[in-house]
This record gives C-alpha cells, sequence and structure tokens, in this order.
C-alpha cells in the first residue's frame, strides 16, 4: 500500500478542512514564486520526467500537451481550460477535489496558466456539481483576497484569473472540443480534429484542455520533483491515482493508490471486498462505463495502470471501478449503459446517434430473452459499425462496453435467446421489421 | 439524444428581476468582450432559477435579445443540456440517478418510493404540486450509491425508507439534510478506513 505521506490529496476525505489556512498547512502555495521563478521550460520539463498522464481517461501525457502551446505569444491570448465535467458513470473523484483539495487545483491553475502563457483560466464544472462549484468559488474568492489570483498572483509576476463556468447536464460536453463549443455558448457537440485546441481551441485562440486531477497533482509534483512522481507505480504509467470503487462492494470508496496496484487488493483491502465474497464477483468495468468490462477469472491477478489494461483489451480510462457481483443481471447492467449512451449521444454523428439507440433496444431484448441467435452477431456488427465512425470517441466509448460483453459472456447471451431466426419460428414480434413475412405464412 | 420539447402553456413575457439582472452582469464580464454569448448557458439557469424552476420559451428571446443573439441559438443551448426544465416542474424537484452502478445497489426501490410519495409518473406533479421526479442518467456520486438530487442538494446512500423519509419531510415542509443518510463522512470507506489515518485521529 502507498505510503500516506507519498499521497497528493492529504484532505481527500475533508479531515482537515478546504480553506485556505488549512490548506497551506498541507504545504499548498507555500513556495509558488520559487517554483515559478524556475521558469516555463523547467516546469514542462519536470513534468516530461514525472511521466504524468492525463487523468481524464485519455492517458496523454501531460508534459508534451502542455509543450503543444506555441512557444511565443502571438496576436491571440492562450487559454487554460480545467475540464470537471465528470460524467462518467463509476467515476466521483474531480467532485471530492473540487469540495476538498480547491486551492490544489487553483495552485496547478497558476502554474500550469504560467506554463503555457495564458492568462484566463476556466474550469468547467457540470452543472449537477453546483454546490461543489460554490465551494470551489469560495476557495477562489480567498485566493483573490489574499492576492494569490489576479494581477501578479502569489507574487510571481504573473496576472491570472481564474474563471468558473457550468456546465447543464450534458456527457458530451467531457470531450473537449465539445467543452469548448459549450463554453462559447453553443450546444455541446465535438469539433473535427485537427485543428486541434492546442492551435485553434477557446474563441479560436491556442487552449490547453486538462482534467481537474491532473492539474492538481502538477503543484505536488513540482514541490517534490518529478523523479518522486516517476518512482511511483511504473514506466510511463506512474504516480498516484484516485480509484472510486463502486457497486457491488462492502465499502465503496474513494481512495488515492499507487498506480499499478492489483485491482484485488483495491476491492478486498479498501473497498472491504465484494459482497457475497470473492467468489460472489462476475465482471469488473476497470475505468469508468466506457470501458471493456474484465471477467473474474483475469481480476484475480489484474494490474491497474493504463498500458496494463490495455494489453487486457479494456482501459484505465477515468479509474471509476463498478464491481458487479453474480446477484446482478450481467446483460441487464450492460442494457442500462447502452441507455445511457443512447440519452448522451449529441446527435452530430449519424452512426452514433442511430446505433446507440439501436445497441440499447437490441440489448434490451436480450436481456429478456426476445432475441434470436443471429442478433448477437449482428449487435457485434453494430458496435463495429459505430467504433470509428464518428467525429469524437464517443462512438468508441459506447460501442466497447457491448463488445466486451459479447468478448466475455457471449455464452450467456446465447443461453438466453434461443429464438431460432424468427420466420421459422412463426412468432408474433410486433418490433421485427420483417413481421410481413410472418403474416404471409400464416 | 433525449426528446425534450417546450410546455404547450407558456407565459407571455419573462424579465430578469434586479437581482438576477445584476448576476447576469457578472457573469458577462467573466467573458471577453464580444463574446457575450458564452453566458448564455448561465443566464438561462438563472432564469430558470428565478421562474420556479422551469424555462419559458419567452425567456430564451429575452435572453436572446440580453445577449445579442439569434433566438434561435438559444433555443438550440435550452433543448440540447437536460438540465434545462423547458416544462414546469415541482418546487422540490426529484431527480433520482438509475445509471448502472446506482442500478445494482438499488436504485429502483427509489424509483418505488418516487412513485408511491409523489407521482405515478414521471415528470407529473404530486397531489400537492410541490414535488415532481424524473430518472435522470449518472450524477457523478457513485460511490455514495444509491443516490438523488433534490434541487441543487445530493442526498446519497439511501434506501427505500430513507427516501420516503425525505419526502415525508419535504411534504411536512422541513428542509431535510443533505448528504449520506448512512452517517459515513464523505467518500471514504465506512469502517474500514486503511489510509490517512493519522489525520482522520488528529
Amino acid at each position: 500500500m502507498l505510503k500516506d505521506q507519498d499521497r497528493v490529496f492529504q484532505n481527500l476525505y475533508n479531515d482537515l478542512g478546504p480553506d485556505l489556512i488549512s490548506s497551506q498547512k498541507r504545504g499548498d502555495w507555500v513556495n509558488t514564486k520559487e517554483i515559478i521563478d524556475k521558469g516555463r521550460e523547467w516546469i514542462i520539463n519536470e513534468i516530461k520526467e514525472s511521466q504524468l498522464r492525463g487523468r481524464g481517461g485519455a492517458g496523454f501525457p501531460t508534459g508534451l500537451k502542455w509543450s503543444f502551446a506555441p512557444k511565443e505569444l502571438g496576436s491571440r491570448p492562450h487559454y487554460l481550460v480545467i475540464n470537471g465535467d465528470e460524467s462518467e458513470p463509476g467515476t466521483c473523484k474531480d467532485r471530492d477535489i473540487l469540495r476538498f483539495e480547491p486551492h490544489k487545483l487553483i495552485e496547478g491553475c497558476l502554474i500550469a496558466s504560467y506554463a503555457v502563457q495564458a492568462h484566463v483560466c476556466y474550469i468547467y464544472i457540470r452543472g449537477e456539481y453546483f454546490v461543489d462549484g460554490q465551494k470551489l468559488q469560495l476557495a477562489i474568492d480567498e485566493a483573490y483576497e489574499k492576492n494569490l489570483l489576479g494581477k501578479n498572483a502569489a507574487g510571481t509576476g504573473w496576472d491570472l484569473d481564474v474563471f468558473i463556468h457550468y456546465g447543464a447536464g450534458a456527457y458530451i460536453c467531457g470531450e473537449e472540443t465539445a467543452l469548448l463549443e459549450s463554453i462559447e455558448g453553443k450546444k455541446g457537440q465535438p469539433r473535427l480534429k485537427p485543428p486541434f485546441p492546442a492551435l485553434i481551441g477557446l474563441y479560436g485562440c491556442p487552449t490547453i484542455i486538462n482534467n481537474v486531477e491532473t492539474i492538481a497533482v502538477v503543484p505536488t509534483i513540482l514541490r517534490r520533483g518529478g523523479k518522486w512522481f516517476a518512482s511511483l507505480g511504473r514506466e510511463k504509467n506512474t504516480g498516484t491515482k484516485i480509484f472510486c470503487i463502486s457497486g457491488n462492494v462492502n465499502n465503496p470508496c474513494n481512495v488515492e493508490e499507487e498506480m499499478n496496484i492489483p485491482l484485488k487488493e483495491l476491492i478486498e483491502v479498501h473497498a472491504g471486498g465484494v459482497i457475497g465474497g470473492w467468489d460472489n464477483l462476475q465482471a469488473v468495468i476497470p475505468g469508468g462505463s466506457s470501458m471493456p468490462l474484465i471477467p473474474k477469472d483475469k481480476c484475480e491477478t489484474l494490474k491497474m495502470d493504463f498500458d496494463s489494461l490495455v494489453a487486457e483489451k479494456s482501459g484505465l480510462g477515468t479509474a471509476g471501478v463498478v464491481v458487479i457481483n453474480k446477484d446482478q443481471d450481467i446483460i441487464k447492467c450492460m442494457a442500462r449503459i447502452a441507455r445511457f449512451y443512447k440519452h448522451e449521444s449529441c446527435g452530430q454523428c449519424t452512426p452514433c446517434r442511430e446505433g446507440s439507440g439501436w445497441m440499447w433496444r437490441m440489448l434490451e431484448r436480450m436481456a429478456k430473452g426476445e432475441a434470436s441467435k443471429d442478433e448477437i452477431e449482428m449487435l457485434g456488427d453494430v458496435t463495429k459499425q459505430i467504433e470509428g465512425h464518428t467525429i469524437c470517441a464517443f462512438g468508441e466509448g459506447s460501442s466497447w462496453p457491448i463488445q466486451g460483453l459479447l468478448r466475455h459472456f457471449k455464452d450467456e447471451i446465447k443461453k438466453r435467446n434461443n429464438f431460432d431466426p424468427i420466420v421459422k419460428e412463426n412468432k408474433n414480434i410486433p418490433y421485427l421489421v420483417d413481421q410481413h413475412l410472418l403474416d404471409k405464412n400464416a | 439524444m433525449s426528446l425534450r420539447k417546450p410546455a404547450k402553456n407558456q407565459p407571455d413575457n419573462f424579465e430578469f428581476n434586479s437581482s438576477s439582472l445584476e448576476e447576469a452582469k457578472k457573469i458577462i464580464n467573466k467573458y471577453p468582450k464580444g463574446k457575450q454569448q458564452s453566458a448564455v448557458m448561465a443566464l438561462l439557469y438563472l432564469a430558470q432559477k428565478q421562474n420556479d424552476n422551469w424555462i419559458p420559451l419567452a425567456a430564451m428571446k429575452y435572453i436572446a435579445k440580453f445577449l445579442e443573439m439569434p433566438y434561435i441559438k438559444v433555443y438550440e443551448v435550452a433543448t440540447f443540456y437536460s438540465m434545462y426544465n423547458l416544462s414546469p416542474v415541482g418546487k422540490y424537484f426529484v431527480q433520482v440517478c438509475t445509471t448502472t452502478p446506482c442500478m445494482i445497489r438499488g436504485a429502483n426501490k427509489l424509483v418505488e418510493a418516487c412513485k408511491e410519495k409523489i407521482s405515478e409518473k414521471e415528470s407529473e406533479l404530486s397531489s400537492d404540486k410541490s414535488c415532481s421526479w424524473m430518472e435522470v442518467e449518472c450524477l457523478g456520486a457513485c460511490v455514495n450509491a444509491p443516490m438523488m438530487q433534490i434541487n441543487e442538494d445530493y442526498f446519497e446512500d439511501l434506501d427505500k425508507e430513507k427516501a420516503l423519509e425525505i419526502f415525508n419531510k419535504i411534504s411536512n415542509g422541513e428542509k431535510p439534510i443533505p448528504g449520506s443518510y448512512r452517517g459515513r463522512v464523505n467518500n471514504e470507506p465506512e469502517n474500514n478506513r486503511k489510509t490517512l489515518m493519522d489525520l482522520k485521529n488528529a
């Protein structure tokens, strides 16, 4: 288990209080000026050395992302945007940072803004977190009062304004370009890339977008050194991460742990074990709903980091671990996830808009045992036709969980759905397109 | 995509009251000059708060004029985002999360409680007109499942009895306390905490 002194988020459970004075006792804002005095290049190199990867789901190296920002400030201003639109089912880590460690985030904003030469930073928070957003606003006000933000922020000579922008209940706004559209006051529909936001982003200006957790760990990395962060976890999957363990466990919780921690340790030690014992485990969704599930036999040895999970054809995503035990109907669970994606599709690309509803309806029928055998293959085919054929990664996000289900639980679906092709059966199924064929036979 | 339609009965007029107006000006100042359109989401939310939790078409027209943008663009935004209510909802607006992590911990029991106590159907006002409920997608408190949101507050770690208790409080005119209903502190593992113990005991 990770040593307590190596945990970045000391106040994850709010033992100490989120206010400025308590935060300063924990080390926030202590020597911000010294860090910034070391210069842009040093900061970016240190982050590169730490091998920090984005905590929002895609796992893109943060130092590299920052280095994409134009080196020279042109006629257009630069922006830093923080993505706090946390809506992935199974994930609730950013909320705890917003309400209990706001100063880590704000200090991170200042350092990152300096590194990418931004004078304005927008923090995009999902609308449902209004109360938590108000807590962050209190912290921002506190920081302005103590001159940690505004003109010559924290005595560093850098001017920075931080604003909160609330979303209004759209999962898709967690996609970075949809998020920019949303800040611009439009529908949250993702943009085509390229151009990438680092060159043409918010209001057409260079914009760097990072997850809340990514930015909040930055000050600690710079204080303790990139080497320290890189010494945790393993090569290319370094540092600590907040895991959210939910679902059928005895003690669902958020916990900060080292990358590459065994999944079994996460569940058994921190979350108090699976309800009904380890043998009652059916499957685990390792990284929020859009990552393919992993069946029990693989959970025994699974390590939780980006690359180990990719090797299992899944992903770490946001590290929202959803544990599903044998009391649950796995097809129903996935059908509910499909319904989520059907509801949240932005409607821009046809394969996703139509396909997400298609997948949901098929899975609902499969859960009830009303599908025919050949439809199982057809479902797989539909997922393949959505994946990779959309502007943003939502297409993958909606089809991967279903591909995971088909990969590991095909027998279960087959067992339940053993209709022969319906024309032969002569069954009255009103939503079938080929109903007219039945009528003719009858 | 979700289907969202404006209500049939619409008021003729809408205007910000003085406190909303002041707030709106503050919000517009957050954005660069000439980019006041960015404030549309926050202004719609203000309008919703002012107008008993829903946004009439008149408010969209008003905001369009206010921000010097086409009405259709405001309409687009208001119909796209699911937190804008386009028809009247209760003064207490209950949203029950039923996405998978909540579902497998018994969110359907909360739905049952809503059906028993508030109204048989979703988005229908209760008999005393104070409450309405609906199922929503993930509210981002999965570790505290099952949970629901009433207006802006989260009520976590619920079961059917506790949900009924909350609804009873509401109908008695009391304000229920948000947070965990199993007495746990935030998102820590209940009675099983293994980390940061020095701080807990300090």
